[in-house]
Formats: structure tokens, sequence, C-alpha cells
């Protein structure tokens, strides 16, 4: 009996404890670090820009945006514990790799601090929850969509990604082979890697046009692929007939929407990437959702998001630039 | 080391360019055809431009990192300019960008020269500074190929006489720095720098002032280098040209330059920057694994050190024969 009455004390204590935490929390600036794989990336700009956005429209709060200046993991380790030193409350973080910044993140989940993941996410022990932008299989389907709509007697299509251990690239590229029997006539002949590097890309662009002279689109699902097959058939003089889609920024691919060297491509809208992050890591750090399969975070403009079994939630479709949008998207980012 | 040796260095590494294209063209005949070994050479022409710099200091025992970091702040700063004044004529633009290189080139030396910190630490430093500059600069933002002028653009890409001029450049450059290696006080210095620094001290010839020199020339080169490489691929960002100092470096020390400095030739660097040149464009075509792609790359280096590291060998057995029979 002696015992329960210390018991209840002590949860009545800890409940008026957490309180006042959540007053004094209230006074001050809640502060969400977004952590982004490398500083300097047009796509992680944009995305500061929306978490900037969501933080004007829940006020008292503050965007610390940060990275490493290289893609490492070992960077984002680093930034990851001087967070966790100067006391942040939550940590949004689009991972360079999925494992190699867990223990990281346990130090600072231990701390108190609210951890999601979302763009390139954390194996599921190192956050509360993972916020993509889409669905892997949404994007698979969209990338290949994005060739066949220009393809209508079908043909063969390739595939330049970034390096051949890109967590994203390579999960939406199996999802595209998974769709390809819907769309028959269309064949993938290759899959190619140019590293992120702008001349590595150029080289096998230019290697994908000699081995297959018949080639009708080059799908690049990552911003520099994309760029370097466009200049590459730019170059090579197959506007026209090779159309390079995929996946690229509309302020950076206009020059080659404007060339018709890519009819058409696709990406998420990073503005309302951030924007939804902060949202979702406020709403959990205040206490407001609990990050548990099933719940349902609601995220301001972008409506709501529910969350699977893995506590992972999709944001939208990813969304489709041509010569008709481009010109009042590339000015946005 | 005899004049006779360096030839038989660079006829041996042309042979093996030779036998490379030969195992290529058995598995993929188009990669030599004429007009494919035209774009092989004009997308090797930056390497070939930052290998002579890099050979030039390599001579004088020092090593520069900074070359791509150079090549990327140049090129991020005369895209700049370009955004900001469309109508300054191109030619004006090269010599701003080789003015540029060299002056950051001149920072590297000074460093060398007058403080006498290692270049390797030197280097890592401006490598690493010069790449900052680039993101302050930029904001993190990439300036595209619609926001570049046509003239920018269309400038390394005209085609003179069968050869773009990009090529023409990486040519031009070879037989200049063949002339100034050979011909001129200065082209001797770096060798007497580097092959015996006490005895060029004694000939009169300032060592610090020397690297100072060919940090000058290697910034010069990377920043004329930094205009090509963004015209060409119509883009310029930070991470521009990543990690393309150890490929010029390895490209030096295919070619022949010895790493501790003193002896090395425009020639042979010119060569190395080829080898390198033709496996990276041949790799895309002869459908191997990417897996393997970086294997074979770096296979392809240690065979090249490991065939001069045998004819130096070769050198000292000669030598001790002589001795021989002289006694």
């Amino acid at each position: 009996m002696k015992r329960r009455t210390f018991s209840s004390l002590a949860a009545g204590l800890g409940l008026a404890a957490s309180l006042m935490g959540t007053s004094a929390m209230a006074q001050d600036n809640m502060r969400i670090a977004l952590v982004v794989k490398a500083l300097g990336i047009g796509f992680f700009e944009a995305a500061a820009e929306g978490a900037q956005e969501a933080a004007a429209e829940l006020g008292n709060v503050e965007i610390i945006y940060t990275g490493p200046t290289t893609t490492t993991a070992e960077g984002q380790i680093e930034v990851i514990n001087s967070l966790i030193a100067q006391g942040v409350d939550a940590i949004a973080i689009s991972a360079n790799d999925p494992d190699a910044v867990v223990p990281a993140l346990q130090r600072a989940m231990q701390r108190g601090i609210t951890v999601i993941s979302w763009d390139s996410g954390v194996a599921e022990e190192g956050r509360m929850m993972n916020l993509n932008p889409s669905s892997t299989e949404l994007i698979g389907n969209t990338i290949i969509r994005l060739a066949a709509d220009h393809m209508p007697e079908g043909g063969q299509v390739a595939i330049l990604s970034a390096t051949a251990t890109s967590t994203n690239q390579n999960a939406w590229i199996a999802a595209a082979e998974a769709v390809l029997p819907d769309f028959p006539g269309i064949e993938l002949v290759a899959t190619v890697y140019g590293d992120d590097l702008s001349d590595k890309s150029y080289r096998e662009a230019q290697g994908l046009m000699a081995s297959f002279p018949d080639l009708q689109a080059i799908i690049a699902p990552t911003t520099v692929g994309i760029l370097a097959a466009c200049q590459a058939v730019s170059d090579a003089g197959k506007i026209g007939e090779i159309n390079v889609t995929g996946l690229g920024l509309p302020s950076e691919m206009a020059g080659c929407v404007e060339s018709g060297a890519t009819k058409s491509f696709a990406i998420w809208n990073p503005i309302d990437l951030g924007y939804t992050a902060t949202m979702i890591a406020h709403a959990l750090a205040t206490g407001a959702a609990t990050a548990e399969p099933g719940a349902e975070i609601p995220t301001g403009r972008m409506g709501s998001v529910t969350l699977d079994d893995t506590t992972s939630a999709a944001m939208s479709d990813p969304f489709t630039y041509d010569a008709s949008n481009i010109d009042q998207f590339k000015d946005i980012f | 080391m005899s004049k006779q040796a360096l030839m038989s260095r660079e006829l041996l590494l042309t042979g093996a360019i030779i036998l490379l294209l030969g195992i290529i063209a058995s598995r993929f005949p188009a990669f030599i055809a004429p007009g494919n070994l035209v774009n092989v050479f004009n997308d090797t022409a930056p390497l070939i431009l930052l290998a002579i710099g890099q050979m030039i200091v390599i001579l004088t025992r020092c090593i520069d990192l900074s070359v791509a970091a150079n090549l990327a702040l140049t090129g991020m700063v005369v895209a700049m300019l370009n955004v900001a004044m469309p109508g300054l004529p191109v030619p004006v633009i090269i010599a701003l960008a080789i003015t540029f290189g060299a002056v950051l080139g001149m920072f590297n030396g000074v460093l060398v020269w007058k403080l006498a910190i290692p270049p390797i630490v030197v280097t890592l430093g401006t490598m690493t500074i010069f790449r900052g500059i680039i993101f302050l600069l930029s904001e993190g933002r990439w300036i595209n190929a619609h926001q570049l002028s046509d003239a920018f653009k269309a400038f390394p890409r005209t085609v003179l006489l069968g050869l773009p001029v990009m090529s023409w450049i990486a040519l031009g450059a070879v037989v200049l720095f063949v002339v100034v290696m050979n011909r001129t006080s200065l082209g001797r210095a770096f060798y007497a720098a580097g092959g015996n620094p006490h005895a060029a001290t004694y000939a009169g010839i300032n060592v610090g002032r020397t690297q100072f020199w060919a940090f000058t020339i290697s910034g010069a080169l990377s920043g004329l280098a930094g205009y090509l490489w963004v015209s060409r691929f119509a883009v310029a960002f930070v991470d521009l040209a990543r990690g393309f100092e150890l490929t010029v470096v390895a490209a030096c020390v295919i070619g022949g330059v010895a790493i501790m400095g003193g002896s090395g030739t425009v020639l042979g660097a010119m060569l190395g920057a080829l080898f390198l040149g033709i496996i990276s464009n041949a790799l895309p075509v002869v459908s191997i694994s990417p897996f393997w792609q970086l294997a074979i790359s770096g296979s392809a280096i240690i065979i090249a050190v490991a065939l001069n590291a045998s004819a130096n060998r070769k050198k000292g057995r000669i030598i001790l024969k002589r001795a021989e029979q002289a006694t």
C-alpha cells in the first residue's frame, strides 16, 4: 500500500515535471534542426525554405538548417553530435547512410530529442518516423511513364543512375523494373552509373548512345545525371531522337526543356517536403501526435499523413514538369 | 636520367595505349572510329591541361592537391561573371579565368615559398578553402545551362579543322610547355630545383621561387580548365570535378613523372592523361559491371607504376654492369 502511494506520487511528480517542461518549452522557441545530405544542393535549399514557411505558420519555432559539406555519413554524425550538445528539440534528417547514423540518432533520442527522417530514410531503430516524399512504387512507375508517354510505339530505354550503392536510386530502379510489364513495348536495355559526377555521367550517356543506336529515352533519376545526359544528347545532335527524362529540379532543367532534349520530368516539391517534415517534427516534439503504426499526423496545408507498420509515411505523388509549366516553377527551386 | 631512357618510356606508354585501344576495339569496334577518338581526346583535354601543371609542380618536389578545387572555383567565378555580364567576350573571360587561376596558384606558391609549409599541407588546406569560397559565392546555388550565354557555351565546342577548340587548346598547351620546359631557363630550373635542390642553389637558382612559379603555372592551367569544364558541361556547382585532383596525379604517375621530383616530360604527362581518358571513356561501352570499373581503373594505375619502377631498376643494373666492365 505504501509502495503504491509512493509510485502514484512519483507519477504525479513526473506529470507535473513534464507539464512544467512543456510550458517552459512553449515560452522558448522550439528549435527544429533540418539536417541535409550536404549543404549547397538546390533541392535541400528549397526544403529549408519550406521548413521556414512551416516555422512562420507555427510561430515560436526556430529552424536550424545544417549538414556536412560533402555527402558523407561521417560528416552527418559530427553534425548530429553538435546538435545534441546544443540541446535542440527535434532533428529531421535526410541520411547519407541508413545505418551509419543510427547510433548518433539513438543518443539524441535518449536525451529526449524528437528524431524523424525524411527524403532519404534512416533504419527503423534510429528514428521515430520516416517521411518519404512519395512512395518508391509511385516514383518507379512515374519515371517509366515519363519515358513511355513520348514513345507510343514502344522502344528501348536506359537508366543513368547516381552511384551503384545509392539507396534511393536503387529502390526506385527496382520499382521501375517491377512495373515494366505494365508498359508493353518498352524495353529497358541497360542501367549505368554516373556517380553524380558531371564528367562521368556525360561519358556514360555517350556510351549508351554508342552501344544502343536505337535508344529512344535515357531515364536519369538524379539531378547531376539528368543534366549531363541532356548535355550529351544535345552535343551529339540527337535532340528529338532521344528523350532525356527522370528526376530533376525545374531551375536546373529549364535549359533542357527549352532545347527540347527533355520533354518532361518529375520531382516532388521539396518546399512541400521541408514544410511537411517540420510540421511532423513539431507535432511529435510537442506531444500533439505520437509516432506509432496507424497514427495520423496533421501536416498543415498538406493535409495529413498516415504511418504504416514501419512508422513510415508517404507525402504525395511526384509532380510532372514540362514546357507548359517550367517557366512558372524554374524561379522557385 | 638520360634522354634515351625518357624516350623509351614514352614509346612504352604509346605502345600501352595502342594495346589498350586494340583490346577495347576487340569488344567494341566503333570505339576506334576516328570520330570517337576525337571525342575521347576532347574529353581528356582538361585532364591534359591539369596534368601538365601538376607535372611541373611534381618536378620541383611539390604536389598540388588544390587543382580540382581551383578548377571548380574559377569555373564558378567565370560562370557568375557570365550571368552578370552576358555581353563580355569569350577571349576576355578566358584571360580572366587564366589570371584568376594563376592568382589562386600564387597563393599556394607563396605559402610554400615564404612560409616553407609542406606543399601537401598547403594544398590540402587551400583545396577546402577554395570549395568553401565557391559555397560562399554561390550560396549553394547551381548555375545552369539556360543562365549561361550561348557564346560562353559554344566556344570550346566550335570545330576547327576537324577538332573542337577545347582539343586545340590542350594541344597548344602541350606545344607551349614542351618549348618552355626544354628551351627556357625557367623550364630547366624546374628540373634542377627538383633533381638536386642543393646543387640548384649553388648554381644560382632560387628553389623557393621556382616552386612558386610551378604553382602559378599549375593554377593558371587549372583556371583555364575551369572555364572549359563549366562551358562543356554547362553547369557550375560546389561539387564540380570532385576528386579530380587524384586523377590528375595518377595521370602524371602513369606518364612517368617521378613523384620524388626532378624527372618527367610534358609528353609523358599528356600520354598518362590520354591513357586514363581512354579507360574512362571505354568502360561505359564495353559493358563491365560498375562494381568492377573502379577496380580496373586502380589496377591500370598500379600496373603503370610497377612498369615505371621496373624501368628504374633496369637502369640501376646497367650502371652496375658498366661499373663492373670498367674495373
